[in-house]
């Protein structure tokens, strides 16, 4: 009789990639659901003066690209190869050891080689050395070239936009090269044919207009603010005064819009507010809000380097305009990096504000001597280690928490220290995660630089399986019930992915917790934390 | 000899074996990277595989229902329902091991058993059909973050803030003319 029954492994269709070092030119690029984010609106293209707007969808055949395309991506590699040396140094310099392979969240969680950072990278080098190389030309795919097509240019849409330009790569490669860059420029490459997606194109345009990612004017940035001093008075019997747009001001704050209108970055943005109103009142600290300045964040840096000076220096114009003496920024990722790495070339030196002093330490903050722009982290550091702030870190007694180190203040400016110095200040229970997934190996939340939509989910799960994995670890071990972070998209990213991968825990800003263990001059005794939630032995008194 | 005996015997040799074959669904380079890397935070993805299949058959030995495996399931399915995997292939690898448990006792023939083992593949049929449980359990909260994420931050924080004005009852519906 035969046997008709398939057999197990008849019945589990094995994947056949080929071998990623030898034949990754011949996987063919399949774009799927889940992993990639909608195509950008072409109102929002159209508004900052980008190329190429029109509506289209990455499933179709046709993407709607100019007919010279090819053309217009070998001039604009040509010229960034010229413009920028390490580009150009990051073409030649491979030697494929494979050393940055499985350092990337999305190799890790996703499993798919061409996530490892070397071949994501590969996917511009092939075209490079088609191109501008001499062995390229001659030898092809011999010496890893081919020319580019438009299954080539799917692939660089596709696998650049799952790549969020967290550099935890570069720390492992032994010539340091910065994966990210080779995104970066890949990014803009593909950005002069319209092809960007809407997460990134909108909030751009947004910025551009009205001052903030979410396109919120003017007077509702107010309303949101007053609704915070609203709940702090609630919750302590103090009303913070905050200042808008004053001239004439000591500093400017400026912070991402993520922290004045998205949870839970709400109740980091009402830490802020309190840490200014102590400092107002016991040492007449004078800082301002700008509704104009109302982002921190930069979603230029992942368009273009033009569009990333043009919404940086809308934070200084501001500064200028308003005549302050520096800015002080809130806590935000890649805004962070933008200011560290970037801004002194492209719109600095500021040489209009002066070198950053705190007006209460004395304390002078010699590493934004140029930038003339303070972590806030650095500066409420600054201040507990002085003994200004008097602090109850008991009301955080139900929080065991860890901290994730974002990617752009650890690997991109080197903020370690003084965030964990905060939290260990304002909380008893402190916990770290291994060592091989914080401060300089930190994994990324999995769905910054421009990622962190909706219809990416099963990309933004993969990546954030490793961050996760590691909390999930010091959650078993220690019962850590939260998740502190300094960036906006992590407020904005980590809880979807805690809720996925270990939904016991929450997350929050490091300056959510010193608001709660804030002791404001005259408070009533509080009852609840920041979110309302009973406080440590109050539980009692809030059923009475 | 018994068949749970002869199988906890190999235990060992037939958790490799299997997981050499779900690592066999994976890319071939990202195969030897997840075979190799003893890092469990470094390699999450094969460390948890490894352990995973090993705890879940201690459980199919142990008879223990399936439903009291699905908590040992949970993080293997959790991570494939998110790869580049078809359902039946984000699940099918619990059907392997029944041949691997058959060319196992096909070196070792032994009168006797056909019942015993049986037996035990019904165990891993049940298995398989706790795993799709939680494969559509994990989608479907892909799906609910989907649709939740930003009513569950922006819209919320408005709200709470009262920018938001909803249609209260008692209105009257501006659309009857």
């Amino acid at each position: 009789m035969a046997d008709e029954t398939p057999k197990p492994e008849e019945l589990i269709a094995k994947i056949n990639h080929r071998p990623a070092f030898e034949d990754w030119m011949q996987v063919p690029v399949e774009i799927r659901k889940g992993m990639y984010c909608y195509a950008s609106n072409p109102k929002s293209v159209e508004y900052v003066g980008l190329p190429n707007p029109r509506q289209w969808n990455p499933l179709d055949e046709d993407w709607k690209l100019p007919e010279n395309w090819k053309e217009i991506l070998f001039e604009g590699f040509r010229e960034r190869l010229e413009k920028f040396r390490t580009f150009k140094v990051f073409m030649d310099i491979c030697v494929r050891c494979g050393a940055c392979a499985d350092k990337c969240h999305f190799f890790i969680g996703t499993g798919d080689p061409k996530n490892m950072p070397v071949l994501r990278a590969e996917l511009l080098r092939s075209v490079y050395r088609h191109d501008f190389t001499k062995a390229g030309r001659i030898l092809g795919k011999i010496a890893g070239a081919r020319p580019m097509t438009f299954e080539v240019l799917k692939e660089w849409w596709y696998y650049l936009f799952q790549c969020t330009e967290c550099r935890r790569c570069s720390v492992f490669c032994p010539y340091g090269i910065d994966t990210a860059e080779i995104t970066i420029m890949g990014r803009e490459l593909l950005n002069l044919l319209g092809l960007n997606i809407d997460w990134i194109a909108t909030p751009v345009a947004n910025c551009y207009r009205t001052g903030n990612h979410l396109g919120i004017q003017p007077h509702a940035f107010v309303d949101m603010i007053d609704f915070f001093c609203d709940d702090i008075e609630e919750i302590t019997g103090i009303r913070p005064e905050p200042q808008f747009n004053k001239k004439g001001a000591d500093i400017l704050f400026i912070t991402p819009s993520g922290d004045v209108f998205a949870d839970p970055g709400t109740y980091t943005c009402m830490g802020y507010l309190m840490l200014f109103h102590y400092l107002k009142e016991k040492y007449g600290f004078d800082i301002t809000w700008s509704t104009y300045a109302s982002e921190g964040g930069n979603f230029g840096f992942f368009t273009s380097h033009e569009m990333m000076k043009r919404l940086n220096s809308k934070m200084y114009m501001e500064a200028k305009r308003l005549g302050v003496k520096w800015i002080l920024g809130g806590e935000c990722g890649h805004m962070w990096r933008v200011i560290n790495q970037y801004m002194d070339t492209m719109n600095g030196p500021a040489d209009f504000l002066e070198e950053p002093v705190s007006p209460i330490t004395g304390t002078r903050f010699e590493n934004a001597r140029s930038t003339k722009m303070v972590h806030i982290a650095e500066f409420t550091a600054d201040l507990i280690k002085h003994g200004k702030l008097e602090l109850d870190p008991s009301r955080n007694d139900n929080l065991r928490v860890t901290f994730h180190d974002s990617c752009n203040p650890s690997r991109g400016m080197g903020l370690l220290e003084e965030p964990r110095y905060v939290i260990k200040k304002v909380c008893n229970h402190f916990y770290e995660m291994p060592a091989n997934t914080i401060r300089e190996q930190t994994f990324c939340c999995g769905s910054g630089a421009g990622l962190n939509a909706g219809e990416d989910m099963e990309l933004r799960m993969a990546g954030g399986l490793p961050r996760a994995n590691a909390v999930k670890y010091v959650h078993e071990k220690h019962g850590v019930n939260m998740l502190a972070c300094i960036c906006a998209i992590d407020r904005a990213a980590l809880p979807t992915s805690m809720q996925y991968w270990v939904p016991e825990v929450d997350v929050t800003g490091v300056h959510e917790l010193v608001g709660n263990a804030l002791i404001l001059p005259g408070e009533t005794e509080r009852t609840t934390d920041l979110r309302g939630e009973d406080l440590p032995g109050m539980e009692e008194e809030a059923d009475e | 000899m018994n068949l749970d005996k002869l199988l906890r015997e190999k235990k060992r040799d037939i958790v490799d074996r299997w997981f050499n074959a779900v690592m066999d669904t994976y890319a071939s380079d990202t195969a030897v990277i997840f075979k190799s890397q003893k890092d469990r935070f470094a390699n999450p993805v094969g460390i948890t595989i490894r352990e995973g299949l090993s705890a879940i058959f201690e459980g199919l030995l142990e008879g223990r229902a399936a439903e009291q495996s699905a908590s040992l399931l949970d993080p293997l399915i959790r991570i494939r329902a998110v790869q580049k995997f078809t359902p039946s292939q984000a699940t099918g690898f619990i059907f392997l091991l029944k041949k691997i448990i058959r060319d196992t006792l096909h070196r070792k023939p032994d009168n006797g058993q056909v019942a015993p083992l049986l037996r035990f593949e019904d165990r891993i049929d049940a298995l398989a059909l706790t795993a799709f449980d939680i494969y559509m359990e994990c989608k479907e909260k892909i799906y609910d973050l989907k649709v939740s994420q930003e009513r569950n931050s922006i819209y919320r924080a408005f709200k709470r803030a009262g920018l938001i004005t909803e249609v209260a009852e008692g209105e009257p519906d501006l659309n009857v003319h």
